[in-house]
């Protein structure tokens, strides 16, 4: 971490400016020497300067304000440079290519964080989300990036914990002090109800987590149906209707991803591939596996039938695949004579892609299903990344199997592990690890001695 | 005359480490300031509890005295926790204050290695930073190879009652008055620490008609592994159950100013598990009483001991508490209750066999090391003894896991986060306390005891022929399998189990929670010792349990293993935090696991320490 470092830090081809920065002890002298204006080297830390960029042969590359930050109060305690480009893409890369011959490395993705993170800077739910700014697609996922800068994300934890960590105290002098009697013993009883309280509370956190998570990578969408029932006209209405972006790139290495459709500010990602559009037909020609793969894979399956037939052996198939799966049922061509028996389905939407008809339920029906209304509106504070998941996954278990020894009548204090494991796991996410708050908490709250 | 090692101190911690030293055949001299005062119990008249109980029998596994001890000196005993799980389940006994450091003195006595002079210590003779022996207040001075410092609250101790305050210990012994400037002069950070005692009060004054008795276990119990004598159980002395009454709150309320702690008397950092009964009113003054246990201190005297009523009230006050007390409204103050302020030295100086850092072949153990309690102290006092034989004898030293002892636990909490106030052990310090019970400390340590030389051949082929048996049972229970024949399903039924459709084995039969071993007798003899029986029972009911426990230990471990040279210097790591330079340059850690224990060192931090180690190891 001793070379300095440059990237452009905006996402390219998105608003007027674009901004080169680098960091590191030559950042200032690298910049100065293309420079155009003040003498950078002799400039106050954290001003702006105004001048032109130049190249090799003095000629004018951009007009820019260059931004000086001296260590270490700085985003990455090391000398930053910010040079705001102004004359779009081509003249941005420009600029960073002069940077690059005059003596900087390019930046590897997210080592600016890293190096904050490793200069002592930010903890670690910081330094996600700062990378998550950087990763961030849509204006939802940027708000909740900077809500979790603010630390809203350690509170969130850190709440919960503290709920935990009495629980886990009241067992403790329980244990360490049994014949205190005027303590409240914590019974099965008690224990159960605190727990189920507990546990309904991770639980929602990670799922809104989940869905919020989808907000920034969004939605992975799969339409299924048998052939000729409007799957296509679905997902072409649902283009127009909200003029989404239409693209072929590569989402994952192994999903195509059809079109983006951004719902009110939520990014859809519509899975296809050009192999199971022209078959038209998922459950037979790619076979069960693929299909299935498919299906588990999607965050959301809509599944498209012909309200016009009576349900054939395929729909049911698809239906029985999906049953597991978040989705939406759709009756496609409800204008033509209703053949399709309801009652065997459970909640349906009925559309009719020629007519429009039918969409705005779908869509609010999408909404519902994700809670999306609900994390739009609210303060943006959720475990935002596959870690902090995966992690508060691991800590729901934990719970779970607390939930289920005191089901079992086992004994509180081994209740109790399962439940310092979660502790500790949640306290993970937040990057503490070892510490006493629990034998703290215990002297504080309780009145024991000799 | 000369020594190979000396011990300074003759309590809890100086029994033990001078006995180990001597049974290691040292030549092994105890020097105390008062030979009558041996294993003295100046507080509380019991042994055990929680945590504190199991250190007793990892301290008799590893071939210590406090178990055998505690053993002969019983007035009552008492299995606490038994509703609980196997974890947490501990022994405590009331000790008789006369027998238990009467008991003990013979021991020492009886020693060949040991001998035991009264004498004041007064400073340590060093050469090249490195121990060379004591020199007496009398001048004289004694040579010995080693030195382990055991005393006490001894340490430029003030007694204090009010606004009384006199230098001295606990009850009017004489103090230590220059040894702590001296190691302070050498270098070590000096605590000042407080603790204090209730009163005692005559058993023919309280009216026990007003009390709840308390009662012993009805059968008999015993700390020590090797112990087959057991006590008559209706002969126990029972203990009394009384509450403070809002008159005894309101009295502390009035006078509060007047108490040493309150008035602003005292300097020392007193327990916060341990609080003064005036802490108790003040910090939890929404709760209406307090309990409090009468418990005797001896058979040979009327002093019945206060638990929980631990003052530094002014005499008079503490006569006007007493009396507000059910049952004591005529009682006699034979001892008035005082707060101790004692000098002790920053555990994070010590390394984890508790030889100091600074000086070479200086041990120290006890409430020295700022911790609290007979039994931490006994505990300490022996890793001290062996480790200081031990290097001695230039072999390896005994350091226990976290994994494998409370007291290895107690050592590594000591020198890895260092104390703030007195430390008592607790179960809640165990992070794998499933693997640290009671009933298998001699399956856990006694192999190292007898390696060290304390447990003998004998004990020790007893030892493997337990745990040979717990296999041997082990095993037919996993290979015994019954059917579902009509008579043994009615046999299940009869003893309320659900009936089983195929053949189990009786290994898993007594998983379940309402099959004992007993009723495995049903179907198989099974000629095995209660130990054995129990061995193998917990661990068929609580086999999840342990194996978590288990792996949770072996990543530690991994990270245990993982060496930091003494010499790294923290300076040339780059990117540490710098809270973590200097708290990893202050205590330097042995390993990346005690490291990451450090209070103030991040993963962030360890990460970069891990892979620095890991370049220096590539370089190399």
């Amino acid at each position: 971490m001793t070379d300095t470092i440059v990237a452009i830090s905006t996402a390219l081809g998105v608003g007027a400016i674009s901004i080169v920065r680098l960091s590191g002890k030559e950042a200032i002298n690298i910049v100065n020497k293309i420079f155009k204006g003040k003498d950078l080297t002799k400039v106050n830390t954290h001003t702006i300067n105004y001048g032109y960029i130049i190249d090799e042969n003095e000629e004018i590359v951009d007009e820019v304000l260059v931004s000086v930050m001296k260590s270490p109060k700085t985003f990455t305690t090391e000398d930053i440079v910010e040079i705001n480009c102004h004359g779009g893409i081509i003249a941005t890369n420009k600029v960073l290519e002069i940077c690059l011959n005059n003596g900087a490395r390019l930046a590897e993705a997210g080592e600016f964080t890293k190096r904050a993170f490793l200069n002592g800077r930010i903890d670690l739910t910081e330094s996600e989300a700062v990378m998550d700014i950087i990763e961030s697609k849509s204006e939802e996922s940027r708000k909740l990036a900077i809500s979790q800068l603010k630390g809203n994300l350690y509170n969130l934890i850190e709440s919960f914990r503290t709920k935990l960590l009495n629980l886990i105290s009241s067992i403790a002098v329980n244990i360490d002090y049994p014949e205190y009697y005027d303590i409240e013993v914590i019974t099965l009883e008690k224990l159960t109800k605190e727990l189920k309280k507990l546990q309904l509370e991770l639980k929602n956190l990670i799922k809104e987590s989940e869905n919020t998570k989808l907000l920034k990578t969004g939605i992975k969408t799969v339409i299924v149906g048998k052939p000729n029932v409007g799957k296509s006209s679905i997902l072409n209405t649902l283009l127009h209707e909200d003029k989404a972006i239409v693209t072929d790139i590569a989402g994952t290495t192994r999903d195509i991803v059809e079109g983006e459709i951004l719902l009110d500010g939520i990014l859809l990602n519509i899975i296809d591939t050009a192999g199971i559009r022209s078959t038209q037909d998922i459950v037979e020609k790619l076979g069960v596996d693929k299909s299935l793969t498919l299906i588990n894979d999607a965050d959301l399956v809509i599944v498209v039938l012909n309200g016009h037939e009576k349900l054939s052996s395929e729909d049911k198939e698809i239906l029985e695949k999906t049953k597991d799966k978040l989705r939406v049922i759709v009756v496609n061509k409800s204008d033509l004579d209703q053949n399709i028996e309801l009652e065997e389905l459970p909640t349906t939407i009925l559309c009719n892609t020629t007519t429009k008809e039918g969409l705005s339920p779908l869509k609010e029906k999408i909404k519902e299903l994700f809670n999306l209304e609900k994390i739009a509106t609210k303060d943006y504070t959720y475990l935002s990344n596959t870690r902090q998941i995966s992690l508060a996954k691991q800590a729901y278990k934990s719970l779970l199997s607390a939930v289920e020894a005191t089901a079992n009548k086992e004994h509180i204090d081994l209740i109790e592990i399962d439940l310092r494991e979660c502790f500790d796991i949640l306290g993970e996410i937040i990057g503490i690890t070892y510490s006493d708050e629990v034998i703290d908490n215990l002297f504080k709250n309780f009145c024991v001695g000799k | 005359m000369e020594y190979e090692i000396i011990v300074v101190g003759g309590g809890h911690a100086g029994c033990e480490a001078s006995l180990a030293a001597a049974r290691k055949n040292h030549k092994t001299l105890l020097i105390t300031s008062n030979l009558q005062n041996i294993a003295d119990m100046p507080c509380n008249p019991s042994i055990g509890g929680p945590a504190k109980g199991i250190v007793v029998r990892e301290i008799d596994a590893l071939g210590g005295e406090m178990g055998k001890n505690a053993d002969k000196s019983l007035l009552q005993a008492k299995m606490l926790n038994t509703k609980k799980g196997p974890a947490v389940q501990a022994l405590r006994f009331q000790i008789d204050k006369i027998t238990y450091p009467k008991e003990m003195l013979k021991t020492l006595t009886k020693e060949k290695n040991l001998t035991l002079k009264e004498a004041m210590v007064e400073k340590l003779l060093i050469k090249n930073n490195k121990i060379e022996g004591v020199e007496l207040a009398t001048g004289e001075k004694i040579y010995a190879q080693a030195v382990i410092l055991t005393t006490g609250t001894y340490l430029r101790s003030v007694v204090l009652a009010g606004s009384t305050k006199k230098a001295s210990g606990p009850h009017g012994e004489k103090e230590s008055k220059y040894l702590s400037t001296h190691l302070k002069e050498l270098g070590f950070k000096i605590l000042r620490l407080k603790t204090g005692t209730p009163p005692r009060i005559a058993k023919e004054t309280i009216d026990y008609s007003e009390t709840l008795l308390e009662a012993g276990a009805t059968e008999p119990l015993s700390f020590s592994f090797d112990n087959k004598i057991y006590y008559d159980v209706n002969k126990q002395i029972p203990c009394h159950l009384i509450y403070t009454t809002p008159q005894t709150h309101q009295i502390i309320k009035d006078h509060l100013k007047e108490s040493s702690m309150y008035g602003g008397y005292v300097e020392g950092v007193g327990p916060r598990y341990c609080p003064s009964i005036e802490d108790k009113v003040v910090r939890f003054s929404d709760k209406e009483r307090h309990q409090l246990f009468l418990e005797p201190e001896s058979i040979f005297y009327d002093d019945i001991y206060i638990q929980g009523f631990s003052t530094s009230m002014p005499h008079n006050i503490q006569e006007e508490m007493v009396h507000s007390l059910p049952g004591l409204h005529k009682a006699k103050i034979l001892k008035y209750a005082y707060a101790i302020e004692y000098d002790a030295i920053d555990s994070k100086q010590l390394k984890n066999t508790l030889e100091t850092k600074i000086i070479e072949n200086l041990y120290t153990a006890g409430q020295i090391n700022g911790t609290s309690g007979y039994e931490e102290a006994a505990g300490q006092g022996l890793i001290a003894g062996i480790n200081a034989a031990l290097k001695l004898e230039k072999k390896e030293p005994l350091i226990l896991k976290r994994n494998e002892a409370y007291i290895g636990v107690l050592i590594d909490d000591l020198v890895t986060k260092g104390v703030k106030d007195p430390y008592r052990l607790l179960t809640s310090r165990a992070e794998y306390r499933l693997l640290l019970r009671h009933d298998n400390a001699d399956l856990r340590l006694r192999e190292y005891g007898y390696k060290i030389g304390l447990i003998s051949k004998e004990k020790y082929q007893e030892f493997t022929k337990k745990k040979q048996e717990i296999n041997n049972l082990f095993n037919l229970l996993k290979t015994t399998k019954i059917t579902p024949k009509k008579e043994i399903n009615s046999y299940l039924e009869k003893i309320n189990t659900t009936t089983i459709k195929d053949g189990i084995s009786l290994y898993d039969l007594l998983k379940r929670p309402e099959v004992s071993i007993n009723h495995l007798e049903n179907f198989i003899s099974l000629p095995y010792s209660k130990e054995v029986k129990q061995q193998v029972t917990i661990n068929a009911k609580y086999e999840g349990y342990i194996k978590k426990a288990s792996k949770e230990a072996e990543k530690m471990l991994t990270l245990e293993e993982k060496i930091i040279p003494a010499t790294l210097n923290y300076q040339l790591v780059p990117n540490l935090a710098s809270e973590a330079r200097q708290k990893l340059s202050e205590i330097k850690p042995t390993t990346l696991g005690q490291a990451s224990r450090i209070s103030g060192v991040n993963p962030a931090d360890i990460s970069i320490l891990m892979v620095y180690l890991r370049r220096l190891n590539k370089d190399e």
